[in-house]
């Protein structure tokens, strides 16, 4: 059974493990010990961990465990509290930090990538960059009301009209999404930008409206994330944020492309021409930022009085929430390397989301691992779409030889047969034609009153059965006296039935 | 004016009684009207048959058929009133077709009866007459043991998977040709045991027709024997030369071809090959395996996120029937609706056992009909709904319909579930529909699995609320 160790953060206040998360690890069979304090500023109190079932112990102690739980990549000197052969899982930036990876394989541990879960269906649950995309996103448009000095909603008061705030979001990805719903739900006018015309919808559907870059380019994302863009599109896409700096009070930015340095989106200029007391939130400010003159983790007030913030700690910022979401994200990876619950990681590489997420095994680099092409790609769903085969429809020539020859046969049956034969069937047909031109206007949630109601009406058959039961044949007059009592039973049953039931449908009253 | 023209004048008032009555029946408002005069034709038919039979010579035989047609009436009337009554809204597609067999029990009857009295007929209608006794016979015994297997396995006493025989098409096919064959014989001599050949090879092939849909396939099956039983009606009609059963029974037969052919559009499938048992035999070996990770949630959260959403659609399935969870279903909507959420239903047009059986369902648990829609009114607006609750429907969901066309079901109109922000699904287990296909609706992102009875589930909800 391996012990698996939550250990604190310097410069963080999430933590990897909450007392709910450490519950259902201690399902999956291991044995869990807490430093003493980790979940402090998060405000999971020790109490709260001992309470749940793992064990509150020192700094050492946690670091020594077979499993180390973190949520900031490692520094030097924590790596070499790690004892060889142990497993390390936390947001490691592998595409960013190569010598973190090398320091990890000189001290012969196993490194696990939180961030580096593919965006696959199934490893969404695992999707630690979405998750604390999210809650970024919110808390982005808090800071940005915080420095804001207005409403965000429009208030007509006896003190005067209010208008609401204007908010720009770059990149409607978890982030901006996120950041659209929040702005918009405080009241704000929220309009959105994104490379992929396809979020769109998505866009509208929380509150947002998405301004498209209407150039002949369209981008169909085959991972799942945003790619860099042409030369006419960006030059398309940054009179857009020219426009809008000029219109808006609050721009957040969110794009980030992996593995890249983050796109520049506003200018020095674009900022320049916003109105003082405008906020700019640059959360792609780690990765270089999409704002000119923002700084990494700082706020930064430029000469017109716009604040540029580019805080890289948004999620800890919300700690404990986000603690339980990286919590949950990391169970479910354990869960997912632990199949028989038995306290015993399992590296399966045939596993896709165990492949890419392994940075360091044994001491080996396994960085970058073989791509994945992402199940939920739009691309992929609408293709089999179009090429599902027509139903063949029959053609109108073939549907007009038929009723030519339904005709053809029915006049020459007709000419034939003798009399009364021909005035029956020309009931017999134009009643068909009625019985079609009736129905076809019937309202679809009455087809089961229609059919109890048809199928009264066909108890007609009782008027052929009364008209035999006068027969001197003893036999006949039985069997019709059967007949007349089935379908009688039919005649007022199918009345009753139909009328109990429209009694049902009731009109409610329309809001 | 002599008792026949009576009857004739009255014939045709009861004939366009019943085509008002059906016209009637088209809106929820005129509903009521319609089968008022569906009553009024019924009775006014059966009064001037009455008076037509008995204003002739009155005889002993007259006496004794009269005395039997009081019994019969009133025995009749008693059963199928009592039966109305205490059928459960759940239980209507199994009383349909139970009501169907009668009427073709009754064709038969009075094809046999016809044959067995001719009566004066001139020599030269009297092979009509024969081919006409047969065509009763045969159609009536067809809708009489249809209608039986229908009935079983509606009522799930008998198993509703197809019967598959080997060489089904040549069984039909062998069928109608001996049928032909027979009513051939029989106008050139007539005999009784053709009679009883024909009788008993119809009977066989009702049976096997009916026996070989699935139950998936049931709303078209039961509407297709709605308009055998007219059709049944209308041969009765021919055979005793009476235009009004030959315009009521038309009528029938002719607008449940109609509502069957809608429903197979529904379906997107052919009607030749629903109406001879084809659909799903050779389906679940294209079928491959549709897995992956459903994410559960359970119905404390599943409140929570009905509370907040603002636009909630629940489409129902036949699981709601089964688990009669139209009641608390109908008052979560209730519920719901007093908080301000915009709750609707989406109606598939397949759904339940019987054209329209939801609605009645609904309408039994006081769901307005007016926040109940169609499929086609409520699709597009899927995307924009906050959260849809399926309960108990699973192939008119399914994406693979329209995602895989490699799916038995591809291309089959469904509810675009998937594309509104949640989906919750309540479902027994992790089995797939009717029609054996998987469903990967369950897999997908936006959809949260409640697993459990629907009833209990969705009591537990309007608890949580």
């Amino acid at each position: 059974m391996a012990v698996i160790g939550v250990v604190a953060e310097a410069a963080e206040s999430r933590v990897a493990a909450t007392p709910e998360t450490v519950k259902k690890i201690l399902a999956l069979g291991y044995e869990v010990v807490v430093e003493k304090g980790a979940g402090a500023k998060a405000s999971f109190p020790d109490s709260a961990y001992l309470a749940s079932g793992a064990k509150v112990v020192t700094a050492s102690g946690a670091w020594k465990s077979d499993i180390v739980l973190k949520v900031e990549a490692p520094t030097a000197v924590e790596i070499k509290r790690l004892k060889k052969g142990a497993t390390l899982v936390g947001l490691l930036s592998p595409a960013f930090k190569p010598e973190l990876l090398a320091a990890l394989a000189k001290q012969g541990v196993t490194a696990l990538a939180m961030d580096a879960v593919p965006r696959i269906s199934r490893a969404q649950s695992m999707d630690v960059l979405s998750s604390m995309a999210n809650i970024a996103g919110y808390r982005a448009v808090v800071e940005a009301a915080h420095e804001f000095g207005r409403f965000f909603t429009g208030q007509v008061t006896a003190a005067g009209k209010v208008p609401p705030a204007k908010v720009l979001v770059a990149g409607a990805g978890v982030a901006g999404l996120a950041a659209i719903g929040a702005a918009s739900s405080l009241g704000a006018i929220v309009r959105a930008t994104d490379p992929r015309p396809e979020v769109s919808d998505q866009v509208k559907s929380i509150g947002g409206e998405y301004l498209p870059v209407e150039i002949e380019e369209q981008m169909a994302s085959s991972d799942g994330y945003a790619k860099e863009t042409s030369k006419a599109y960006d030059k398309r896409a940054a009179e857009i944020y020219t426009e809008q700096a000029k219109d808006v009070d609050i721009i957040i930015t969110t794009a980030l492309i992996p593995g890249r340095p983050a796109p520049k989106l506003i200018t020095a200029k674009d900022v320049a021409q916003m109105r003082p007391g405008s906020v700019v939130v640059d959360m792609a400010a780690a990765q270089g930022g999409n704002v000119e003159g923002s700084v990494a983790g700082k706020k930064v007030v430029t000469k017109n009085g716009v604040t540029i913030l580019g805080y890289t700690d948004l999620p800890s910022r919300l700690p404990s929430q986000s603690s339980q979401l990286y919590g949950t994200n990391l169970v479910n990876l354990l869960g997912l390397l632990t199949p028989a619950k038995k306290g015993k990681p399992v590296l399966d590489f045939e596993d896709v989301v165990v492949r890419a997420v392994t940075v360091v095994k044994d001491g080996e680099i396994t960085w970058p691992p073989p791509p994945v092409q992402v199940s939920a790609a739009p691309a992929a769903a609408t293709a089999p779409a179009a090429v599902i085969p027509e139903k063949k429809k029959m053609s109108g020539r073939t549907k007009g030889s038929i009723i030519a020859a339904g005709l053809v046969a029915l006049f020459g049956l007709i000419s034939v047969a003798p009399p009364p034969l021909p005035q029956h069937f020309l009931v017999l047909t134009l009643a068909i034609v009625v019985g079609y031109f009736v129905i076809g206007k019937v309202h679809h949630a009455l087809h089961t009153p229609l059919m109890s109601v048809t199928n009264a009406i066909s108890g007609i058959v009782v008027v052929a059965a009364i008209l035999q039961i006068t027969d001197t044949n003893l036999a006949v007059q039985i069997l019709a006296a059967v007949g007349v009592l089935l379908a009688s039973i039919n005649v007022f049953g199918g009345f009753a039935v139909t009328g109990r039931m429209l009694k049902m449908f009731t009109k409610g009253d329309s809001k | 004016m002599s008792a026949l023209a009576v009857a004739n004048a009255a014939y045709i008032a009861a004939a366009l009684l019943f085509i008002m009555s059906l016209s009637g029946l088209s809106k929820h408002e005129t509903g009521r009207t319609g089968i008022r005069y569906g009553v009024a034709g019924m009775a006014t038919a059966m009064a001037a048959t009455i008076w037509l039979t008995l204003s002739g010579e009155w005889n002993a035989a007259t006496s004794q058929g009269f005395i039997l047609l009081v019994i019969a009436l009133v025995i009749g009337a008693v059963i199928g009133l009592w039966r109305a009554r205490v059928v459960a809204m759940t239980g209507m597609p199994e009383l349909i077709a139970l009501f169907h067999s009668f009427v073709g029990l009754t064709a038969v009857l009075v094809g046999w009866n016809g044959a067995l009295h001719s009566g004066d007929i001139s020599a030269e209608l009297i092979g009509v007459h024969r081919a006409e006794v047969f065509i009763g016979v045969f159609i009536g015994a067809v809708t009489f043991t249809g209608s039986i297997v229908a009935y079983l396995k509606l009522s799930a006493k008998m198993s509703s998977k197809p019967l598959i025989l080997p060489g089904r098409n040549l069984l039909n096919l062998g069928a109608l040709v001996g049928f032909v064959a027979l009513t051939v014989a029989y106008v050139v001599t007539p005999n009784i045991y053709l009679l009883v050949a024909v009788t008993v090879l119809a009977l066989a092939l009702g049976w096997h027709l009916v026996a070989s849909i699935g139950g998936g396939d049931m709303p078209v099956v039961v509407s297709m024997l709605n308009s055998y039983s007219g059709w049944a009606a209308a041969a009765t009609g021919f055979l005793l030369s009476n235009d009004l059963l030959i315009i009521t029974g038309a009528l029938v037969g002719s607008s449940g071809a109609y509502l069957s052919y809608i429903m197979c559009r529904a379906m997107n499938r052919s009607f030749i090959s629903v109406i001879f048992g084809g659909y799903g035999i050779e389906a679940p070996s294209e079928t491959e395996e549709e897995t992956g990770v459903h994410t559960e949630i359970d119905s404390a959260a599943t409140a929570e996120l009905l509370v907040a959403a603002k636009t909630v659609v629940i489409t129902p399935g036949y699981g709601m029937a089964v688990a009669q969870a139209q009641y608390p279903v109908a008052e979560l909507a209730k519920r719901l609706r007093d908080k301000g959420v915009d709750v609707r239903f989406g109606i598939h047009p397949v759904a339940g056992r019987l054209p329209g059986h939801m609605n009645v369902l609904l309408a039994e648990a006081k769901v307005p009909y007016d926040i109940v829609l169609e499929m086609d009114e409520i699709n597009d607006e899927l995307s924009e709904t906050s959260v849809v609750l399926v309960i108990g429907a699973n192939d008119t969901v399914n994406p693979a319909a329209t995602e895989n066309p490699g799916s038995p079901i591809a291309g089959m109109p469904v509810l675009k579930v998937w594309e509104a922000e949640n989906v919750i699904v309540f479902k027994r287990s992790m089995a797939s529909g009717y029609a054996g296909v998987a469903n990967p609706l369950f897999f997908k992102d936006n959809t949260r699995m409640l697993f459990g009875d629907a009833k209990d589930k969705v009591e537990e909800i309007l608890r949580s609320i």
